[in-house]
């Protein structure tokens, strides 16, 4: 008999007990760790839960920057974690059970291009667009962050709810990663360059191309700007015959971005020619450095 | 009846030829003049800023005071900058202009260098006087010599569209007045090259002795090729080709390439030492399934296989499906940034997609770092109060002058915005603020 209560107690208990243990496993997130320069849903939802505790106050972009980083550590610091920037599991646990994320809301602002906020205790209705509107957290969201905590479980199920709803969507960051002093305008304008001066060549060639531009913006003989460098009159001779607005494919894009992000197959040159075209006796007293497929890089 | 209608039509349309071709005619000329008056302008820019800047070196020349210099010396900077773009907007790419070019970037570094130093703590010293004079000499011989091709391009009415014609057509015979004269301005420069400034006042004498931890021990092509096999995890079928770097090359590498179907591959390899200097493979890459952290430590445990010491991160992104990362050595907690180190991994599988070593091999030594430094709080206080810091670390950076000094680093925000200050640690000065970007709003 005494056994028969307690298989009861025990068999009441254990729904309990998965309820009581659910809370503290990461529900949205991946179980990917997070880290400074990602881009992605991971880490839409990790500055949607920082913006709801208050921790972060910049666009929620979808790429993990500087902004983020600071926001995640204090958050870190706040809730007694290790002070690493990384969103680990730890990190995301606490910050799951701490904090409430309306994916839905979320995804439908992304996708209708709103500027929008998610900050907790707020009206959803106010924190979309027109976004000069929005109200900027205040002490009174701590108490609702605090309150969050409390009935915990409650907004679990929200979650779980809005979750299950969900039918995964993807959403697509509104951001992206630019290296440090150069626009997107610059990188397209060089991919451009770069496909109409060696769009048969190998990759590595196309590489080069990108890095022989960057060379001549650093050399002292060449104008200071990517911009000045390329339509430099007759130095590049896609420029010349109109080739360099042909639309650039997706190599010549990797090409530029490799370049600026330090490659440089020519080891430094700020000339190159095709030998079986070139005219310029000048171009061929140049002091040669390689062959890279057709084209022959010199100093 | 039929001949009178035929001779109407006939007539008719060659009216309408002529016409037309008037047309195209005036449209083309309108076009060249548009190109020709833009080459006008840069050309008469440059004259114009060549004679400004000799008064303005000249004037220079005569002052003391120094509160005057600096500014004078800043302004002379900006016109340098000036002039030099109108240089480049000229169709000279391909006749001999560098001199012209070298002075102009000479006279900028060295106006920027003095402009910015506390004069009132190390005034000019006789050296730097001397080069201030020489390129003061240069500046005169350039000025006449631009005036004089002004001169004949003005009362000659000569085009640059014509020099431009004449470089296409590679005419050697031609007499072109406007050549000629860049020429004799080249010449004329070249002869003082000699009271050039000298190495060590230029800041670059560093680059010239550079990529020592190489050594001198050759490898052959053979061990070169095994070497970049081993590092691209290629079979013996994978044909491979060789090229050798020629006399231009600051560094002589054996450079490898090879391509399969899905996959292509391009390798530098130090002909001294046989170290690897740029890794590069191109593929598909396909969606993310790996985070940008976990590429990290792909990174982390692909850079064991060399000999580098401690590393640390400096920077990681993420673009689309790949993940750049840049280390930085670190000595007893330095962060040593000119030996940066960079590695790109693909977030498909996680593989390795390059690696370049360069600044590495070239500036990698032991350094000293110093003891006397100033503690951290000092720094400290050297920032902006404005700014709220964040996180702190020590390095070595070469600074505006291309010296490397060692520096207390901040990273601290101000509004949304970023910063990164250094703080040099000997004399207190801040040698750098840098803004670290944000990301970029997709158009």
């Amino acid at each position: 008999m005494k056994q028969l209560k307690l298989m009861i107690i025990l068999v009441t208990c254990l729904p309990l007990f998965l309820v009581y243990v659910q809370p503290s496993e990461v529900k949205g997130f991946t179980s990917q760790v997070i880290q400074h320069g990602a881009t992605g849903n991971d880490v839409i939802e990790l500055q949607a839960r920082l913006q709801y505790l208050g921790f972060y106050n910049g666009n929620i972009d979808g790429v993990f920057g500087w902004g983020t980083y600071w926001a995640l550590r204090n958050f870190q610091y706040e809730f007694g974690l290790d002070i690493d920037g990384l969103a680990g599991e730890e990190t995301k646990a606490k910050l799951t059970k701490a904090s409430n994320y309306d994916k839905n809301y979320v995804i439908e602002q992304i996708e209708k291009g709103k500027d929008f906020t998610h900050y907790g205790g707020v009206d959803k209705n106010k924190q979309t667009e027109p976004s000069k509107n929005n109200k900027k957290p205040n002490n009174q969201n701590n108490t609702s962050a605090n309150e969050n905590n409390n009935n915990n479980s409650a907004n679990q199920d929200q979650n779980k709810n809005t979750d299950s709803t969900t039918n995964e969507k993807d959403m697509e960051p509104t951001a992206v990663n630019v290296p440090q002093g150069f626009s997107q305008n610059d990188i397209t304008l060089m991919a451009n360059a770069v496909h109409g001066e060696a769009r048969g060549e190998p990759y590595e060639g196309q590489v080069a191309v990108a890095a022989v531009i960057l060379n001549r913006v650093e050399s002292p003989t060449f104008p200071n700007t990517v911009s000045g460098v390329i339509f430099e009159p007759r130095a590049f001779t896609a420029v010349s015959d109109g080739q360099i607005w042909l639309t650039p494919n997706d190599s010549a894009r990797r090409a530029v971005l490799d370049a600026i992000n330090g490659w440089d197959p020519t080891g430094e040159a700020i000339y190159y020619f095709n030998p079986n075209t070139a005219t310029s006796s000048w171009i061929w007293s140049r002091p040669q450095i390689k062959q890279i497929g057709k084209h022959i890089f010199c100093m | 009846m039929f001949r009178w209608l035929l001779i109407g039509l006939l007539s008719i349309s060659v009216v309408g030829v002529s016409v037309w071709g008037y047309q195209e005619h005036q449209e083309k000329n309108a076009i060249l003049i548009q190109a020709e008056n833009d080459y006008q302008r840069s050309f008469h820019d440059l004259t114009y800023y060549i004679d400004l800047l000799h008064d303005k070196i000249g004037s220079t020349l005569a002052m003391n005071s120094k509160e005057q210099i600096s500014p004078q010396l800043a302004e002379i900077w900006r016109i340098t900058s000036l002039a030099h773009n109108d240089v480049g907007q000229l169709p000279l790419t391909l006749i001999p202009f560098n001199k012209t070019e070298e002075f102009l970037s000479e006279m900028g570094d060295f106006s920027y260098r003095v402009a910015i130093r506390d004069l009132e703590k190390s005034p000019l010293t006789d050296e730097e006087l001397q080069s201030f004079e020489s390129l003061y000499k240069m500046s005169s011989q350039i000025e006449s010599e631009l005036r004089k091709v002004q001169n004949l391009v003005l009362n000659d009415n000569l085009r640059w569209m014509d020099v431009q014609l004449a470089l296409i057509n590679n005419d050697d015979q031609a007499d072109n007045t406007i050549i000629d004269g860049f020429k004799t301005v080249e010449k004329t420069v070249e002869g003082y090259s000699e009271g050039k400034l000298n190495a060590s006042l230029m800041g670059t004498s560093s680059k010239k002795d550079g990529f020592q931890m190489l050594g001198d021990k050759k490898v052959t092509e053979e061990q070169a090729e095994k070497k970049f096999r081993d590092l691209m995890d290629l079979d013996k079928d994978t044909e491979v080709s060789i090229t050798k770097t020629g006399d231009g090359a600051n560094i002589p590498t054996y450079s490898f390439s090879f391509s399969k179907e899905d996959l292509s591959g391009y390798g530098d390899i130090s002909q001294n030492g046989g170290y690897p200097i740029t890794i590069m493979l191109n593929r598909e890459v396909k969606d993310a399934e790996i985070s940008l952290h976990e590429g990290m430590n792909k990174a982390k445990k692909y850079l064991t296989n060399f000999p580098f010491d401690d590393l640390a991160l400096i920077e990681s992104n993420q673009y689309d499906n790949v993940g750049v990362y840049h280390f930085v050595p670190s000595q007893d907690d330095v962060w040593i940034y000119p030996d940066a180190i960079q590695v790109k991994v693909a977030l498909d599988n996680g593989s390795i997609l390059g690696f370049v070593g360069k600044d590495y091999y070239e500036n990698h030594k032991e350094r000293k770092i110093p003891s006397d430094i100033i503690s951290v709080e000092d720094a400290k206080s050297k920032v902006n109060p404005k700014l709220k810091i964040e996180d702190q670390h020590m390095a070595i950076i070469e600074n505006d002058l291309g010296e490397e000094v060692i520096t207390h680093v901040f990273l601290g925000t101000l509004n949304n915005d970023t910063y990164k200050i250094f703080i040099n640690a000997i004399n207190e000065r801040e040698e750098r603020v840098e803004k670290l970007k944000q990301a970029e709003t997709k158009y």
